[in-house]
């Protein structure tokens, strides 16, 4: 029975100031609960990538909110837009650039597949050159779906073997 | 009568080249490559046309003569009114005009532009790369033989073709082009879409071989 005075979280008292826990637990908890955006703002998408960094959806409320200028900080990059052949060579950089752990959003229809550009312009899906984690469908996107796709990938990142890969590396 | 009228009957008492243009609105006329940059400069300095708007180009077709063309748009800011100027390209191989940049600075992009997607030279150009298309792009994409599609090609940064293993693909068309559809219908019908919906790339176009 839950009561105002019902002990829910940690309590040093009982605990003894020690929390057992699996390290792949409390990595992925670090990591997914502060993930920080690259955005990788290209069209239309950057529009709703905005709304969604706003105060109406607020994306702080997943602990996404601080959008990194710069890749060297960045964990998930939002690729927001449609990536034509001549960036495409700076957006590969700018992944390069990102520090391990990274994931990648493809954001909306174009980001996907090249969407409704079928020409010789525009590369025809972002996952031609960049690992994607997560597509997101819409042409732009509502900021829910930009949201959820942040959820699905915070799930994702909970699942990863992190510990293991770190003594690996 | 309009200054435009005035300005092209001028000019054609001037240079005996000149030809009058068909033209549903401003007036127009023809002008042969080496007549070209006088004409604009007499039109800019004695006749106010003091502002070029545009330089486009037209591809005719293949095996049509000319088979490029380069229009220019000239304003006058003090009578508000256009002129066309078109430039047949003597050469269907390597088309060239000269370069109006010593007119107006503005012209330089816009040639640039003519340039990457025609391949029109404009001589004494002071910096003619592409400027859409990456530098080393080896084709011209209005051209009328270039497919919409596009045509496998390397893509502009060789580490990233080292890196990924990929390249610019032509891209798949699904019975397109997308057309939107115009008229009283909800939305959803009104989007883009092929017209032709019976062949994908992995359901053969019904006829071809």
């Amino acid at each position: 029975m839950v009561s105002a005075n019902s002990e829910l979280t940690y309590n040093s008292k009982i605990e003894g100031d020690v929390v057992v826990s699996r390290a792949d637990a409390v990595i992925n908890w670090i990591r997914a609960n502060s993930m920080w955006p690259m955005p990788m703002g290209l069209a239309c998408c950057a529009i709703e990538l905005m709304a969604t960094g706003a105060s109406r959806f607020d994306i702080a409320r997943f602990g996404a909110e601080v959008m990194r200028f710069s890749p060297r900080q960045a964990d998930v990059m939002i690729v927001a837009g449609t990536v034509t052949y001549k960036m495409s060579s700076a957006l590969r950089r700018i992944y390069d650039q990102m520090s391990e752990p990274k994931w990648v959003i493809a954001m909306g229809a174009c980001a996907s597949t090249g969407g409704m550009y079928r020409s010789y312009a525009v590369l025809q899906g972002v996952d031609r050159i960049v690992p994607v984690d997560v597509y997101v469908s819409g042409c732009p996107p509502r900021p829910e779906a930009l949201l959820d796709a942040l959820v699905k990938l915070q799930e994702k990142v909970k699942r990863e073997p992190s510990a293991s890969k770190l003594l690996s590396a | 009568m309009p200054k435009g009228l005035e300005a092209l009957a001028a000019l054609k008492g001037r240079w005996a080249a000149l030809s009058d243009r068909a033209s549903l609105d401003h007036p127009a006329i023809n002008v042969p490559a080496g007549d070209l940059l006088a004409v604009l400069r007499a039109l800019r300095d004695e006749h106010g046309f003091d502002m070029l708007t545009d330089i486009s180009g037209v591809d005719w077709a293949l095996g049509a003569h000319p088979r490029f063309t380069v229009v220019y748009h000239v304003f006058s800011t003090q009578s508000h009114e256009y002129i066309r100027i078109a430039v047949g390209c003597a050469d269907d191989a390597a088309p060239e005009v000269p370069s109006a940049t010593g007119l107006w600075p503005g012209a330089d992009w816009h040639e640039r532009e003519a340039f990457d997607m025609y391949g029109v030279r404009f001589t004494g150009h002071p910096d003619l790369r592409r400027i859409l298309m990456w530098d080393g792009y080896p084709h011209f994409p209005l051209r009328k033989d270039f497919p919409l599609a596009g045509i496998e090609t390397d893509l502009p940064d060789a580490e990233v073709v080292a890196e990924t293993g990929t390249n610019a693909i032509a891209a798949p068309m699904m019975g397109g082009p997308f057309v939107a559809s115009t008229g009283e219908m909800n939305m959803t019908d009104a989007e883009p879409r092929a017209k032709d919906e019976s062949w994908t790339e992995r359901r053969p176009k019904p006829g071809a071989k």
